[in-house]
């Protein structure tokens, strides 16, 4: 346990390094990831098999909504521009957004949102662990508190993935097919691109390559629990996200997402 | 003669005194989420420093907006800063509370808890959770259930007594 005598500690203590535009690429990523898989999981409520499902999934959006949060405040307070965080959220463009193409795509059925819930709380977990020694203090701090929150994400898929996958003969059958879904998108999260490769390299970041055989092994345990097969290599793999360009969904997503704000400017209630 | 007597109030404890917006029997203080407090007479300002349960807690909000007003009340400003760091756990919540948080019928945490339980201790078809005991806040039972991970707060799971088969919700274990 962390010392709670230690009371004084505020955002950016301990000198964030000068915030230039990759680390603030690096961070926008990571808090875009959150939001629009946040956004997709908010979808479920009312949909969810089961009424403590619609719990647990909002329960896991909240999460990484408030995961984003932090993150923007943050970038918005070290990228010159001064931006808040529903500027970064509702008044960024779809090319502005630096989110993966796993997090925006549609939701399937519920044996899918488990499928990707499970490789990217894997892929999370192993993140904010590596962040949890970060260079950037603010961003350390966020790390070290999303870790414990996507250790319960991780958990809830791994559960349905095994209920499902050692399930009946349906449900196994599902399960499978849901995991042949996700397999084109699993690549992408553990691919460096320019703006991780220099946050990495100053410390403050960590290489998606170096996260991807804690994740995978994660995943393979579970997927042995659940006698499930690892889905053949997909013939093609989802890229671009990192740069700016997405898949077809990710229009419809944001025109959903941002309707309000930019309908309303200032809208409060 | 009895008069109406002018209780000078200490606003610090009338602050620490300020009730968890969604477990009221709970204080602000008690459960570890107010961080530091100290009063600034020359300036008329009480600075606070709040931390969350979890990044995405709505009653953040809440909370910040009442210390505000209590610290109005007094004559005084607020200044409340939100920090993450270091993270909130359910360590830091106090006898008191826990006790509190019992007879309201929500299981407090266990301390030794460290997140949820490895997927490879889950027993298939049933006897999940070997993590830990949670005892029921009705009838005391140790015979309980993980119904669901998440409850009705991001702070909470779903548990269900498997002797006076009452359902409860149980403060997960943050470490």
């Amino acid at each position: 346990m962390s010392s709670d005598t230690d009371t004084s500690v505020t955002p950016a203590d301990g000198g964030a390094p000068a915030a230039g535009a990759a680390h603030t690429a690096y961070l926008l990523g990571l808090g875009d990831d959150a939001l629009i898989y946040s956004h997709r999981l908010s979808e479920w409520l009312t949909w969810a098999p089961m009424l403590e499902e619609d719990m647990a999934l909002a329960n896991i959006s909240l999460d990484l909504i408030g995961q984003a949060r932090s993150i923007y405040t943050y970038v918005g307070s070290i990228d010159g521009t001064d931006r808040g965080e529903d500027d970064l959220a509702y008044w960024r463009d779809e090319r502005d957004f630096r989110n993966v193409h796993l997090v925006e795509q549609r939701r399937g059925d519920f044996g899918q949102e488990m499928a990707r819930m499970l490789w990217f709380a894997a892929y999370h977990r192993a993140l904010y662990a590596a962040l949890s020694g970060s260079a950037d203090a603010q961003l350390r701090a966020i790390a070290v508190k999303a870790l414990k929150e996507v250790r319960y994400h991780f958990d809830h898929a791994a559960q349905w993935v095994v209920r499902l996958g050692d399930g009946t003969e349906e449900s196994k059958a599902r399960m499978q097919e849901a995991l042949a879904w996700v397999a084109p998108y699993v690549a992408e999260l553990f691919t460096d691109d320019a703006a991780s490769v220099a946050a990495a390299d100053a410390g403050v970041g960590v290489l998606p390559s170096s996260l991807q055989a804690d994740a995978s092994a994660a995943v393979a345990e579970v997927l042995r629990e659940a006698t499930l097969e690892a889905p053949a290599d997909s013939r093609w793999h989802a890229r671009g996200g990192r740069e700016g360009v997405h898949s077809e969904p990710m229009g419809y997503l944001l025109a959903e997402m941002q309707h309000l704000p930019r309908s309303h400017p200032g809208a409060t209630w | 003669m009895v008069t109406a007597t002018i209780v000078s109030v200490d606003v610090l404890s009338a602050v620490r005194a300020i009730p968890d917006p969604e477990i009221p029997v709970v204080t602000i203080q008690s459960l570890g989420i107010l961080r530091s407090l100290s009063l600034d007479s020359d300036a008329g300002e009480v600075h606070a420093v709040i931390t969350p349960t979890y990044s995405g807690c709505p009653a953040m909000q809440a909370i910040e907006d009442a210390i505000a007003r209590v610290c109005r009340a007094h004559g005084l400003r607020a200044v409340v800063t939100t920090s993450l760091s270091p993270a909130w756990t359910t360590d830091w919540i106090d006898d008191d509370a826990r006790e509190a948080l019992r007879r309201f019928g929500i299981a407090p945490p266990g301390r030794s808890g460290s997140g949820p339980v490895p997927v490879t201790l889950m027993a298939r078809g049933g006897g999940d959770d070997a993590r830990h005991t949670v005892a029921c806040p009705r009838c005391g039972s140790e015979r309980t259930s993980v119904l669901s991970h998440f409850g009705s707060t991001a702070c909470k799971a779903l548990r269900r007594c498997d002797d006076c088969g009452d359902p409860f919700d149980e403060f997960k274990a943050l470490s």
